[in-house]
Order: structure tokens, then sequence, then C-alpha cells
């Protein structure tokens, strides 16, 4: 038990919250850049123009029916030869941007499907124009239904940062692994403190959740 | 409605013909030498995760090691004493692709100089001479490379070629390849496998590591260590090995030796030059 | 990419058997062991439902690769020999499971309250109330989110590439480190991955239209 604590040296603890920080902060920003490429691309798909749609769909398809792991390798390894050459940090928000962007589309896209039809032509026949009707109508509605799988996708996103270990992204789980590699008697408290470092990230990501949405239920309409 | 159906295949076929349009060009063929001399920076893919050659410093948080000190070395050699070494960690199985892709200038990171290697990549002239070996836990029946027969196993690291060698050399063995030393290294520690294969020089640093893992049989292959750049970067590489000669000549080189692998046996200046 | 398939489409093939292998394990374990705690999380007891909660929360929030690793590093070295292709395989259930729980609780729940009462009242006991009349109809349910894990299990179950087992990823990895063409290597793996995962896909789509309006 002792040498189970003799583990949390203040070096190895600030080693880990480096990585901790590593995480967070990728993972912030991919989730603020997939919402918003996320919403444009399932409204895209909803909105049914010709061939676009049909473009768009089927390229979110393509993304997601891929695990992240390939795209995270290719993202780094693979578009320096095509010309896009990204250090590793900005490597990793592009490739958890470009897959969850496509996971959100789809979240965003049954949100929108499961506003009743009347909405919109209700809305059309009071004056408003479709795109009026989309923003001020249709979308408060479906973000409304849409706040628990967006936000479990976003625990999905910050779980998933761990596989950016395969690009020596300096994350949480990397960095862990530096820690346990280098004396095996950590290996134990190294697993318990990323275990518990990632339940608390993702359990107040999903009861911050939980008041937006009792929030936003029981607010006036 | 055939139409229809047919849709997402065409489209498959369009994204396909796309992807491979892709594939031909590269654009890691600009003079890394010009580059650097005009950045004044030289970007060196080096190892986080091996002891003595380049090893993560939790405390500082720098990486440490006789590749990295060389890297330093040469870097001031070829851009002077203001020029700049900028560490990138890589790992055997992403050196390549790093190089290749332009991410990097140059890899100093144990890499060994083979044919197959060569064909993809410039080397500069060996800077350390290494050969592989097997690490296992103190009393292991396993002596030497010929104890492992059916049924053992071996790890190794991915894109390393002592993978390729061991196979060679034990094709009996079952190989397992993990991601880069640290994990093996524990994975060894776990009971996954009966030995550990790789140039001795790592070996070394993991059992002076934990005292429990010794390196036995002695080398079964040569590995001369090169300082590896993108095939036809010959500027980079003729200067790359100008620094070396000038390092050998000066007597850094000697003083780097004995900084890292002094009292290491098979590892005195006569046996790695 | 097709020399690649033509050169070592026999490795990337064996890598794929490996993944779909343990997918399959992996969703058949997954469901005994979510179904059973999504039981728990609505079981008269109440520390079943604690058991119930603490598992499902505890296990949704920690990473898979953090799982996997621990079974690879950890079991075998204080508990029991292991290989990288058991231990990834595990982690995927344990993982999944959790979801699984999830989805078969919604699912029971949306049979709702009602139709308990009722069969109930007409003198079934519990188990065979849910039995006979719940998990039917909340099995329509939740047939095509249990779809969709199983595509998310074939992706997931790459993470077996960082534990040595064998399965397509792993398999790519190698391939691609053996003929320095990295690019063409992961479109092969790609396309191979597409080849699972893009049919069920579209099936799944077609049942959640089409079977459970039915």
């Amino acid at each position: 038990m002792q040498s189970f604590f003799a583990a949390y040296t203040w070096d190895n603890l600030r080693y880990l919250l480096q990585g901790l920080w590593v995480t967070v902060e990728v993972s912030v920003v991919s989730i603020l850049f997939s919402f918003i490429l996320g919403t444009l691309l399932g409204v895209a798909r909803y909105v049914k123009i010709k061939y676009f749609s049909a473009i768009v769909g089927f390229v979110i398809d393509l993304i997601r029916n891929l695990p992240l792991l390939l795209i995270l390798f290719f993202t780094y390894f693979a578009l320096p030869d095509i010309g896009i050459r990204l250090p590793v940090i900005p490597a990793a928000i592009v490739a958890m941007t470009v897959f969850e962007s496509a996971m959100l589309a789809e979240i965003v896209r049954s949100g929108i499907n499961a506003v009743p039809v009347g909405q919109m032509e209700a809305a059309r026949s009071n004056g408003l124009s479709y795109t009026q009707a989309m923003t001020k109508i249709i979308m408060p509605q479906a973000f409304k239904k849409m706040i628990p799988p967006i936000v479990s996708q976003f625990i999905s996103l910050v779980k998933d940062t761990s596989l950016a270990t395969i690009i020596l992204l300096p994350e949480l789980t990397y960095h862990a692994q530096i820690i346990y590699g280098q004396n095996i008697n950590y290996m134990i408290p190294m697993f318990v403190a990323l275990a518990a470092l990632y339940f608390i990230v993702n359990y107040a990501l999903s009861i911050a959740s939980r008041v937006i949405d009792r929030r936003m239920s029981r607010a006036p309409r | 409605m055939a139409k229809r159906r047919l849709r997402p295949l065409l489209l498959l076929v369009a994204f396909l013909a796309l992807a491979l349009a892709g594939c031909g060009k590269s654009v890691a063929d600009r003079d890394a030498l010009a580059h650097a001399k005009a950045t004044n920076k030289l970007v060196w893919g080096v190892k986080a995760d091996t002891r003595l050659f380049g090893l993560m410093n939790i405390k500082t948080d720098q990486i440490e090691g006789f590749d990295i000190d060389m890297a330093k070395a040469i870097t001031k050699q070829i851009l002077g004493p203001k020029g700049k070494a900028d560490l990138v960690q890589v790992t055997s199985d992403t050196r390549v692709p790093m190089l290749k892709g332009g991410n990097v200038d140059a890899v100093i990171a144990t890499m060994t100089i083979t044919p197959d290697r060569q064909k993809v990549l410039n080397f500069s002239q060996p800077y350390f001479n290494a050969g592989q070996a097997l690490l296992v836990k103190k009393g292991s029946p396993i002596k030497s490379v010929k104890d492992l027969v059916k049924g053992t196993k071996v790890i190794g690291v991915q894109g390393s070629n002592s993978v390729d060698n061991v196979k060679k050399a034990a094709p009996q063995t079952q190989v397992l390849q993990l991601s880069d030393y640290a994990q093996a290294f524990t994975a060894l520690k776990s009971g996954q496998g009966d030995a550990l294969t790789t140039d001795n020089g790592i070996l070394y640093g993991m059992s002076e590591q934990d005292h429990d893992y010794v390196v036995v049989g002695g080398t079964f292959t040569k590995e001369p260590y090169g300082i590896a750049m993108n095939k036809g970067q010959d500027n980079l590489t003729k200067a790359m090995n100008t620094a070396v000669d000038q390092l050998r000549a000066n007597g850094t080189y000697a003083k780097l030796i004995n900084k890292w692998f002094k009292g290491i046996p098979g590892f005195s200046l006569k046996e790695v030059e | 990419m097709f020399t690649i398939l033509a050169e070592h489409g026999s490795a990337l093939l064996s890598g794929l058997g490996y993944t779909l292998a343990a997918s399959l394990m992996a969703l058949l374990g997954s469901l005994v062991i979510g179904t059973a705690f999504a039981l728990f999380e609505i079981s008269h007891r109440k520390w079943l439902r604690i058991i119930g909660r603490i598992y499902v929360e505890v296990v949704r929030n920690i990473p898979l690769l953090v799982i996997a690793l621990g079974f690879y590093v950890i079991v075998p070295r204080y508990v029991m020999p292991m290989d990288g292709f058991t231990a990834g395989t595990i982690g995927l259930t344990i993982y999944t499971s959790a979801f699984i729980a999830e989805t078969v609780r919604a699912g029971i729940e949306s049979v709702a309250v009602g139709q308990m009462e009722g069969a109930r009242s007409v003198g079934l006991t519990y188990t065979q109330a849910m039995v006979q009349i719940i998990f039917p109809q909340a099995i329509k349910i939740v047939v095509p989110p249990l779809g969709n894990q199983f595509i998310n299990l074939v992706k997931n179950s790459s993470v077996l590439a960082f534990v040595a087992g064998f399965d397509l990823m792993y398999e790519g990895k190698i391939v691609a480190n053996a003929t320095f063409s990295t690019f063409d290597t992961y479109l092969a793996v790609g396309l191979l991955y597409l080849v699972l995962t893009m049919p069920l896909s579209y099936l799944m789509r077609y049942l959640e239209k089409h079977w459970v309006s039915a």
C-alpha cells in the first residue's frame, strides 16, 4: 500500500496533469470545431439539395464507418503526402474534428428529422422563409432534443483523445505510459489515476448536460 | 430506382479515383539544408522511450540521451553556435513516415542502416555500432537466440529491423510487435513474452533501469546506426557527414560516448566507433 | 494501393479475420453482460440498482484504450496470463457492455410500465412477464441501436493494435513498415474496414426505417 502511494510523487503528478491539460485542450477545441462543422454538415445533409446533399451524406457515412485510429494516422502521416503538414497537436485536433463532425452530423440530422413536419409547414404558412423557419423554429427545437446524444458524443471525444497516443500526442494516457514504462511499480497507481481523471472530466460533462437539459425543459415557451 | 441505388457506388469510385490521384505526389522535396539555414533550425526526430539514447526525463520534461546530445552537437556544427535543434518525438514505427512526409528534417533515433531503408532514405555515415541481443528476466532458461524454439514468444517493436532479424535467426518463435520500447518493456515485465529483442545498447538501458532483467547471449547481428534523411536530400547528407567527421576530430564524439556508455560492456569508444 | 493489396493481401485479410472475430465475440459477451446490468438497473432491489448504475457510469466514462491496456499489462503480471487478442477482446466486451446496458434499459423502459402491470394483473410472475411480454417488444426496439453498437465494435477493435492483437490495424502497421508506403497501406486498410462497416450501416438505416415502424 505504501508503494502504491509512493507512485504519486510531485513530479509524476505534475507530468500527469500536463498530459491532462493537453487532453482537455485538444478536447475543447475539437468539441467547438466539430459542433459547428457537424451542425453545418447535418443541415446540409437534411436539406436535400440535389447531388450536394448526397455527396455530403456519403462522405459523412465514409468517415463514420472508419476507425478514428486510422483517421489519426492518415492526418499525421498521409496528409503530408499532399502538402498538408501539421505538428502533432493541430493534427490531433483536425483528425478528432473530422471524425466527430461526421458523428455529430448524424445526430443533428436525426434531431431535425424528429421535429414534426407540421412545424415547418406552419412556419412557412405564417410567412417565414425557409431559412427563417429553419433557424428560428426548427433548429431550436431540434437542439433541445439533441443535447443528450451530443453530450455523450463529447464524452466519447474526450475518451477518444487517448487514441492519439498512436501519433505520440503528449496527452494523459501517453504520459501515464511514460511514467510506468520507467518504473513498473507505478503501473497500477497510474492506471487508477488514469481511470479517476477521465472519470472526473467525463462525469462532470454528463452532469452539466443533465443540468442544461433540465433548465431547457423547464424554460417557458 | 436502379439509378438511385447506383449513386453510392459511383461516389465510391469517384472517392477512390481522387484518393489514388493524390498518391504519387510528394512535397517533402525542398532542399532541407537551405531551409534549415534560412530558419536557423534543424528539426530532428528522436526517441523518447529509449534509455541512454533518448529518454523523457519526467522531472525536467526534457528528452535526454546520446542521440539527443549528438543531434544538438551536429546542429551547432552545421548552423553555427546559435543554431537551434528542434526535437520531435518519433518511434521506430513512425520515423519513416515522419521523414517521408517532411515532418522532420532528420532522424537520429537508434536507426540501423539497412539496404531496404536505403532504397527510400538517405543515410549519413555510421555514427554508432550496435548489435542485436536478447533481454530476459534473471534466471530465464533462454540464454541465446538458439533457445528461441517453438512455443516461445519474443517481443519486438514495430518498424524496427530487429523484428525481421529475429524472424530469420529463430523462425520458430512467435514475434509480438508493440508500438514503442516503453510498451515493449512493460509487456515483457507483464509476462507477455519470454524475451525482448532489439539492439544491445537499448537493452542495456532497460537492464540498467530494472536490474531484474539481463542481456544474454551476445550480439547476433551488426547494427550500424546512421542519421536518416529523406531520399534526395544530398546536401543535408553531405553536411551531416562533415559534421560527424568534425565531432570525431575535435573530441566531442569521444566525450559523449564516455558520458553515456562508460562502464557498459561492449561500448568502449573502440567498439562503437 | 492495389499493389499493397496484391502483395500483402493475405496479412491484411488475416487481420480482418481477427478484427471480425474480436468484434463478434465482444458483441456476444457484451450483450450478455450488458443485459445483466440493464436488469440490475431496473431491479426492485436498491443495492442491485446501485451496482448496475456504478458499473455503467464508471465503464462508459473511461477510454477503451485504458481498459484494454489494463487487461494487457496488469492482469498478466498480477493475476493470470492473457495474450493481447484476449485482453483486447475482453476490454472491448466490458467497454461495450456499458453502452448495451443503457440501450437495453432504455428499450425495456420504453415498453412502458403499464405493460408490466397488465401482465402481472393477469397472474404472470415478474420473470414470466419479463420473458414473455416485455422482452419480445423491447428486442424490436433495441435491435437497430445494437446494430450500431456492432459497427462501433468493428471500429473500436482497432485498439487491439496497441496490444499486439493481430487485428487489421496491427497488420496494417506492419505492412506499412515493411513497404514504407504509408499512404497506400492505410488506404487499403480503410477500404477493408469499410467493406465490413458500410453494408452494416446501410442495413441498420434500412432497419431503422422499416422494421420499427412495422
